[in-house]
């Protein structure tokens, strides 16, 4: 494993060394100690490696990553894996706003709790929370799935498009044009898998969420719906 | 008994036949109006300055024989690829999913062949733009449709767009009917809806996350790209400095004359200032930072011809970029569809309802059978021709004032014809030494 002391050498070079790693390299497991919540982390990887962050990390940690198997032993700050397009991000602790922020895929499994917007615009990603969200989650999100063992905040889903959201807990309230939709057997199948490959499956059954949906009443302008917003 | 004269009929100045038919078509459809372009109402502008050319205290410069150059470097604070381009007129952002693929191909030819960028849009990066411009501008939008990191390296520079002279605040709406296959697809949403583009960015708020973000960019990008931040102009002095403090290369101010895609025409004419208003504000921002030349400055917004390209450079901008005279370059509004025009119910050079794709120039729209009478090669010379002619002409007075470089045009180059231009540009009044809120004025 190549170590990498980010108090000593810096972020440009971690990230500098992390970008080198183009098509095939046998360096593929790395470590980043003394993260000390510095911010994009590990942001921009284009490799199929393993990177484990030790510590907590701030803004933007594997923020549009691809490929990268990205684990992080600490919290995360604000946009962790924001617009990412491929691999997979784990956290061990809790993350902050924005998590997954306009994601386009990938999977990025929050094992503590996520806050506000987590999801917001997202475009694919599959996101699974092991605890709970805050509101506005999944604002505008387009396409990808949000699951949540625990609870929603306020104004879940609002002005959604098609994203999936599966919540098995409380939702304090559903967003402008978010409606609870019926869970068929292919959503059993889905949550089964994102459960699995969320590591959660041991902590839920697929059978104990419910779904959430957009009505899609506001996807096109409508003046009698001008109250809606 | 004769007829007394009658009182002829008057028409009131506040209830006006247009505003009257405003009131009437909102009474009858219950939806405000939607329109692209700019403002269309008479504003303080750069028609409002004059240049003062040389006299005895200093001497012009030959036409056709000396040199009065016209590049431009952008970029040059901390990106390690700055751009360089040869004129200082850039094509400012406009959207695949606004505009045909055709069209954009057209921006990249004519700009690149006179030697400028071109910038992406709320579409994200299209291959007719990126194959066909030289200099290619990535605007990272809220919306974000499309956005992807191999795109942010194979541009040129990236413009992180805040908001935009047309609708400072606003975000954009792209129609329904002009959500094509492809467009619906390089945006991630279903055909045929109304797709919403947020006014703030997803997952940043203030001028201390932003400087967080530029971090994120640069370090994706391996800190090689000019980094732009592109503001409306509403606040110019404020919001070029914050962008100064969160780390931008490049500052993009757009006037209230700046043209979108598609909006409120409420919005259009009622938020945000003129250029002309936002560009003095600007420059003193930079200058009391230190940074003027620094963070280079390109302003738009109703940049029309090089004699407006000069008075934007006098006032201290480092370049202009040009929207809606491009469009027009290009042939949009043109007279030579005059029959196609009056069936929309409208006229050349008044057209505006591009939200609704159906271009008769072929410029604005996703209808394939629309786009086929546009010819991108021709577009691109057309661009290639206006550019040149402007370039020109900014060469021209800078000549007549004795610059050897556009750079080199000063405030002290213009006076104004009004009051209100010699204020909000801050040069004097012809004919006098005024300069309103200065000089011991109010």
């Amino acid at each position: 494993m190549q170590s990498f002391d980010l108090g000593q050498e810096g972020l440009r070079a971690l990230n500098s060394s992390l970008h080198a790693l183009k098509g095939q390299t046998n360096m593929t497991a790395w470590e980043v100690i003394n993260p000390k919540g510095a911010h994009a982390i590990a942001a921009g990887v284009d490799a199929p490696v393993d990177i484990t962050v030790r510590g907590s990390t701030g803004y933007y940690c594997a923020g549009m990553n691809k490929q990268a198997t990205i684990r992080i032993k600490g919290s995360a700050g604000p946009g962790v894996a924001e617009n990412m397009m491929s691999g997979t991000v784990i956290i061990d602790g809790n993350a902050s706003q924005y998590a997954g922020a306009t994601g386009r895929g990938g999977l990025l499994v929050i094992k503590g709790n996520a806050s506000s917007r987590c999801g917001v615009s997202m475009k694919g990603i599959d996101i699974v929370v092991h605890g709970s969200i805050g509101h506005m989650s999944a604002f505008m999100a387009q396409s990808g799935n949000l699951v949540v063992l625990g609870d929603a905040g306020d104004a879940l889903g609002d002005s959604l498009y098609e994203a999936r959201l599966f919540v098995r807990g409380s939702v304090k309230s559903l967003g402008a044009d978010c409606i609870e939709k019926e869970m068929r057997p292919e959503h059993i199948a889905l949550l089964t898998d994102l459960l699995k490959r969320g590591e959660a499956d041991g902590k839920a059954k697929p059978e104990e969420f419910k779904r959430y949906g957009s009505a899609r009443k506001l996807y096109n302008f409508n003046i009698d719906n001008a109250s809606a917003y | 008994m004769t007829d007394l004269p009658r009182t002829p009929p008057r028409y009131s100045a506040t209830f006006t036949p247009a505003v009257n038919a405003e009131i009437r078509r909102a009474a009858a459809s219950g939806i405000y109006d939607i329109r692209g372009g700019g403002t269309k109402r008479h504003l303080p502008h750069f028609d409002d300055l004059l240049f003062l050319g040389a006299s005895i205290s200093r001497y012009p410069l030959e036409g056709y024989r000396e040199k009065c150059s016209t590049d431009v470097w952008l970029g040059t604070r901390f990106a390690k690829k700055p751009i360089h381009l040869d004129i200082p007129i850039t094509i400012a952002g406009m959207s695949f999913g606004a505009l045909s693929g055709p069209a954009k191909e057209a921006l990249g030819r004519g700009a690149s062949e006179a030697g400028t960028s071109t910038t992406t849009g709320d579409g994200g990066m299209t291959e007719e733009e990126r194959g066909h411009s030289k200099t290619l501008v990535y605007q990272y939008l809220p919306s974000r449709y499309g956005m992807n990191p191999d795109d942010l390296r194979r541009a040129d520079a990236i413009e992180v767009v805040v908001g935009q002279g047309a609708k400072p605040g606003g975000g954009g709406m792209l129609l329904g009917q002009k959500i094509s296959d492809r467009v619906a697809n390089m945006r991630n949403l279903p055909k045929g809806i109304d797709q919403r583009s947020a006014c703030r960015h997803p997952d940043w708020t203030g001028p201390d996350d932003l400087e967080i973000k530029i971090l994120e960019l640069r370090e994706i990008t391996d800190w090689e790209k000019p980094i732009y931040v592109k503001i409306g102009g509403a606040r110019p002095y404020y919001d070029t400095a914050l962008a100064v403090k969160a780390g931008a290369d490049v500052v993009v101010l757009d006037g209230m004359q700046g043209g979108t895609a598609a909006t409120q025409d409420v919005f259009i004419e009622h938020v945000g200032m003129p250029i002309l208003a936002c560009i003095p504000q600007a420059v003193k921002a930079l200058q009391d930072l230190g940074m003027h030349r620094k963070v280079q400055l390109i302003v738009s917004g109703g940049i029309r011809s090089g004699a407006d390209v000069a008075k934007a450079m006098a006032l201290g901008a480092d370049a202009v970029a040009i929207g809606t005279a491009a469009l027009i370059a290009l042939g949009d509004n043109d007279p030579v569809w005059e029959e196609e025009y009056q069936k929309l119910g409208t006229t050349a050079d008044a057209y505006d309802d591009w939200h609704e794709g159906k271009d008769p120039a072929g410029i604005t729209t996703q209808d394939p059978e629309l786009f086929k009478r546009f010819d991108p090669v021709l577009g691109g010379r057309r661009l290639k021709n206006y550019l040149k002619v402007m370039t020109l002409e900014a060469q021209t007075i800078a000549r007549a004032c004795g610059k050897n470089h556009l750079h080199n045009l000063e405030p002290e180059d213009l006076v104004s014809l009004t009051i209100e231009a010699a204020a909000m540009a801050g040069v004097p009044l012809a004919g006098t030494n005024w300069i309103p809120g200065r000089n011991g004025g109010f």
